[in-house]
Parts: structure tokens; C-alpha cells; sequence
């Protein structure tokens, strides 16, 4: 048995959804940018025009591969502060139609959060505002539900954005946590016959899938791409109104202005991967329905997410009477590196909503992201290893027999 | 309460449920058992439990006061 350390060969990194290692050209182009465009981009001398040119060129490159246009895309300080951004200010530009942003169940925490600050009034300070504009809401519905396979119900998605009040949508492109692929499309067409904007998460799969060009703002996460943390893109098409919330800045996407090396690793990273998307797609997507095929062996699991409409790199799956937290550690000790959305492995202690909404089994969970440079080795040694652990963890629950 | 009741309280998951998986052990078909949790996770896994197992999950009641859980009833099958 190895006790492999983190960073030696013998570590297998399997958890990579929202924080992979750096594309290598993304760690060229940091460095050359740290020389060349470390000055502020927003001064008028020779340094600071030749960072302005990194970052034009950097959100040129973005908006080449989310299929907008240059002016719409804008670095934020992280995929959170897009997504908290994205809500607050598209639902503020709207706040005559209403304070109420449509969400699916399982979209990013953030988004959820956000939407609920919205609905409680938390973003909307209107200047001028008179008392006669405040509007007490109704009863608000609740998140739009998703089946078993985490796949949102597009009928009540619809039905939710054609109600009155509706400032927003947000559905995610595909979920990060299980890797089911959302209906954008049809979301996107009733919401646009409705007049509502639609604020689209595709920070679970820029970079590793084709991206629908059916969204009003779009937000996408650098570092899941291969890309640094530290930065965020958020694309706002020039047609959707938007009002800056929190005080008044120069950038009002990113007070203060973004780091240039950052924003320019990031967008060499997306160029990068974009290069073989394709083939890595078609190559991690069959070392996922292997490892689906395989943990299905596994006595008393229950493979997670949709089967089919799937991003091609993410595998989720949860075994009956394990300690999520102890299979976590139990794979760490043996190299592997997994997340997990039980419950006990998370700080709150509440299990993830994700699961929670699809009705599948929360505890003894496991989720793997296979990164662009996880091999066909990797994941056979960790199918080979995975059942020998369930069963130790089970083992010391005493649960032979159930 | 009808059947046999298991008190999980102030066990974590994936404990609420094995306890429930033990008790029902040897049980007849059609026999109901309730499982009271403290851990938000159980109310969501009995339920994933029945049906990975081909039970029926009865109903699931929300306590507040003396203490904060969930009382989840299946049926056997």
C-alpha cells in the first residue's frame, strides 16, 4: 500500500471540477505577463498601454470562444463574485418588473444566495426611489425542482419565468456537482418570449464542452478550465440592462481593475484547451462511462446524474451505509483524491443540495473530475482500488449483512 | 406509533440509516418501522434507502420543540 504525498507521481488527483492544475501555457503566459503587464492597464504610459493590450487581447480571446462580442466580456475578481455580480445587477436593472430571480434547485450555492439577497430586497436601493415603488412580495416560489437525474422540470422552469414579478433566471449550463446537462435552450427561448433575462453557469463547462449561445449573461470559471483562481469572466450581452449595485467604481465588474497576468493566463488556458476540446471530450468521456460501468459492479451504489446529457469528465455516485468522510480519507491514504457531497465532509455538516434535490442518497458519497491529463492508467488503478476501500469502510461500520 | 421504532437521534450519517437496516433485519414483509433523526441527511436517505431496497417510505413528519428532527415511517417489502 503507498502513502503517496500530495504533488509526487504517485498521487492521483481526481478532484479537478472548479480548481484544476494550470495548463502549461497558462504558466507561460503568466510569467511573460508578469513581466510585460504588470503595470495598471487604466495609465496613460508606455507600461500601463502595453498591460491594457494583455488584457484587450485577453477578453478578445474570451469573447472568440463564448461566441460574443469583446465589449460584453468582463473579468471579475472570481466565478462567485460573477455569478453574486451577475444576479444583483441584472435583477436591479429590472427592478420595475419585479424582485423575484427563478432558479433551479440545483444551481451553485452562490447563485441561490444571491437570488434570495435579491428577493429580500438585499440589492435593490433604486436612487429616487419613492415609498409608493416598494412592492411586498408575494409568496415566492421556490426553486424550480429536478428529477432524479438532477435534470431541471423545463415545463415549471417556463411556467415559473412567464409568472409576473420575475426580474431573472439563472440556470446552469450543466451541473459541476453531477455533471446532468440543463435544458438551455428551451429555458432560453421562453425566457426571452417573456422579456426575462437569462443568467446562464457555465462555469462547470466552459472548456470541456461546446458552449450554447443561448444566454443574456454568462458567467465562466478560469480555474476549472486549467486557468488561475483569482479571476472570473462574466459575459452580459449589450441588449441585456444592467445596474451596477455597491458603490460606484471605474469597473464595476471588478472594483479596483483585475490582475493583467491573471486575466491573460486565463484567457491562453481557454485558447489552449479549446484547441483539442473535441478529443479530450470524446477521450474523458469514455474513461467516465468506464468508471460509471465499473463502480455499478460495486454491491449497494447508486451511480448519480444523467446517464446520457452529461458533462464528459465529471462521475458522481453513492454507496449505501458508508461514512462519506472515511471513504474520502481511506482513498487519500491509498493516493486518490476525491470530493464528496455527504454531509460529514462538509463544513455545515448539511449534505449537498444537489443530492438532496434529486432525491438520490447523500451519505457515502464520492465525485471525481477527470482533468485533461488524467490518464486511462489512473482511472483503471482507481477503479481497481475503489471497491477494497468501500468495503474496509463498511467493514468498520460493522455493517455485514444489511 | 405504529411498529418498531428506532431512535437515531444524535447519530450522523450514515448512521440513522444502518440502524434503521439492523432493526429491519429479520422483520416480516408489511412491517413498519419509524427511524427518529436528528441529522438532516436522514430525512433525505431513509427515503433513497426504500427505494435502493425496494421498501415503502411512509411518511416522514418534521418534530420542533423537545427536540429537532424528523421521524421517518417505512413499510417493509
Amino acid at each position: 500500500m503507498s502513502h503517496a504525498t500530495p504533488g509526487t507521481p504517485d498521487r492521483v488527483h481526481l478532484d479537478n471540477g472548479g480548481r484544476a492544475p494550470w495548463h502549461p501555457l497558462a504558466r507561460q503566459a503568466f510569467e511573460q505577463a508578469l513581466g510585460d503587464g504588470w503595470a495598471d492597464p487604466r495609465r496613460l504610459h508606455a507600461e500601463g498601454r502595453r498591460a491594457a493590450r494583455l488584457l484587450d487581447g485577453a477578453r478578445e480571446a474570451v469573447a472568440a470562444v463564448l461566441g460574443a462580442r469583446t465589449q460584453e466580456v468582463h473579468f471579475t475578481p472570481g466565478h462567485t463574485a460573477s455569478l453574486h455580480m451577475a444576479v444583483a445587477s441584472a435583477a436591479a436593472g429590472r427592478r420595475r418588473a419585479g424582485t423575484t430571480v427563478v432558479t433551479s434547485a440545483v444551481e451553485r450555492a452562490a447563485v441561490l444566495q444571491a437570488a434570495a439577497h435579491t428577493a429580500a430586497g438585499g440589492s435593490v436601493h433604486p436612487a429616487g426611489a419613492r415609498p409608493t415603488d416598494v412592492i411586498v412580495p408575494a409568496a415566492r416560489p421556490g426553486p424550480v425542482p429536478v428529477d432524479r437525474l438532477g435534470r431541471v422540470d423545463a415545463d415549471a422552469m417556463i411556467a415559473a419565468v412567464q409568472a409576473p414579478g420575475v426580474a431573472l433566471a439563472a440556470l446552469q449550463h450543466a451541473n459541476g456537482e453531477v455533471g446532468t446537462v440543463q435544458p438551455v435552450d428551451t429555458v432560453h427561448d421562453a425566457a426571452r418570449a417573456a422579456g426575462v433575462p437569462l443568467l446562464v453557469d457555465a462555469g462547470a463547462s466552459v472548456g470541456h464542452v461546446a458552449v450554447p449561445g443561448t444566454w443574456d449573461l454568462l458567467a465562466a470559471d478560469p480555474a476549472d478550465w486549467g486557468g488561475p483562481a483569482g479571476v472570473g469572466v462574466l459575459a452580459v450581452r449589450q441588449r441585456v440592462r444592467t445596474t451596477p449595485v455597491g458603490p460606484e467604481d471605474e469597473d464595476p465588474w471588478a472594483p479596483g481593475g483585475v490582475s493583467v497576468p491573471l486575466a491573460f493566463a486565463a484567457a491562453v488556458a481557454l485558447q489552449a484547451v479549446e484547441a483539442d476540446r473535441v478529443e479530450q471530450e470524446a477521450r474523458r468521456r469514455e474513461l467516465v462511462d468506464r468508471v460509471r460501468a465499473q463502480v455499478a459492479r460495486i454491491p449497494d451504489v447508486e451511480v448519480v446524474g444523467d446517464p446520457e446529457g452529461r458533462l464528459p469528465h465529471v462521475a458522481t455516485f453513492s454507496f449505501l451505509y458508508v461514512d462519506g468522510e472515511a471513504l474520502v480519507t481511506e482513498l487519500d491514504r491509498h493516493g486518490f483524491a476525491v470530493g464528496s457531497g455527504s454531509a460529514c465532509t462538509s463544513s455545515t455538516l448539511e449534505p449537498s443540495h444537489v443530492l438532496a434535490a434529486m432525491g438520490v442518497l447523500t451519505h457515502g458519497n464520492v465525485r471525481i473530475a477527470l482533468d485533461r491529463t488524467t490518464t486511462a492508467d489512473e482511472v483503471d488503478r482507481f477503479c481497481a482500488v475503489l471497491p477494497g476501500a468501500v468495503a474496509r469502510v463498511r467493514e468498520m461500520l460493522g455493517v455485514g449483512g444489511l | 406509533m405504529p411498529g418498531t421504532l428506532v431512535d437515531a437521534r444524535g447519530l450522523r450519517c450514515p448512521l440513522p440509516v444502518i440502524r434503521l437496516a439492523a432493526a429491519a433485519k429479520g422483520l416480516p414483509v408489511g412491517a413498519e418501522l419509524t427511524v427518529l433523526s436528528t441529522d438532516p441527511a436522514a430525512k433525505l436517505d431513509v427515503p433513497a434507502w426504500c427505494r435502493m431496497r425496494g421498501h415503502e417510505h411512509v411518511s416522514t413528519v418534521e418534530h420542533t420543540g423537545d427536540w429537532d428532527g424528523w421521524s421517518v415511517t417505512v413499510r417493509l417489502a
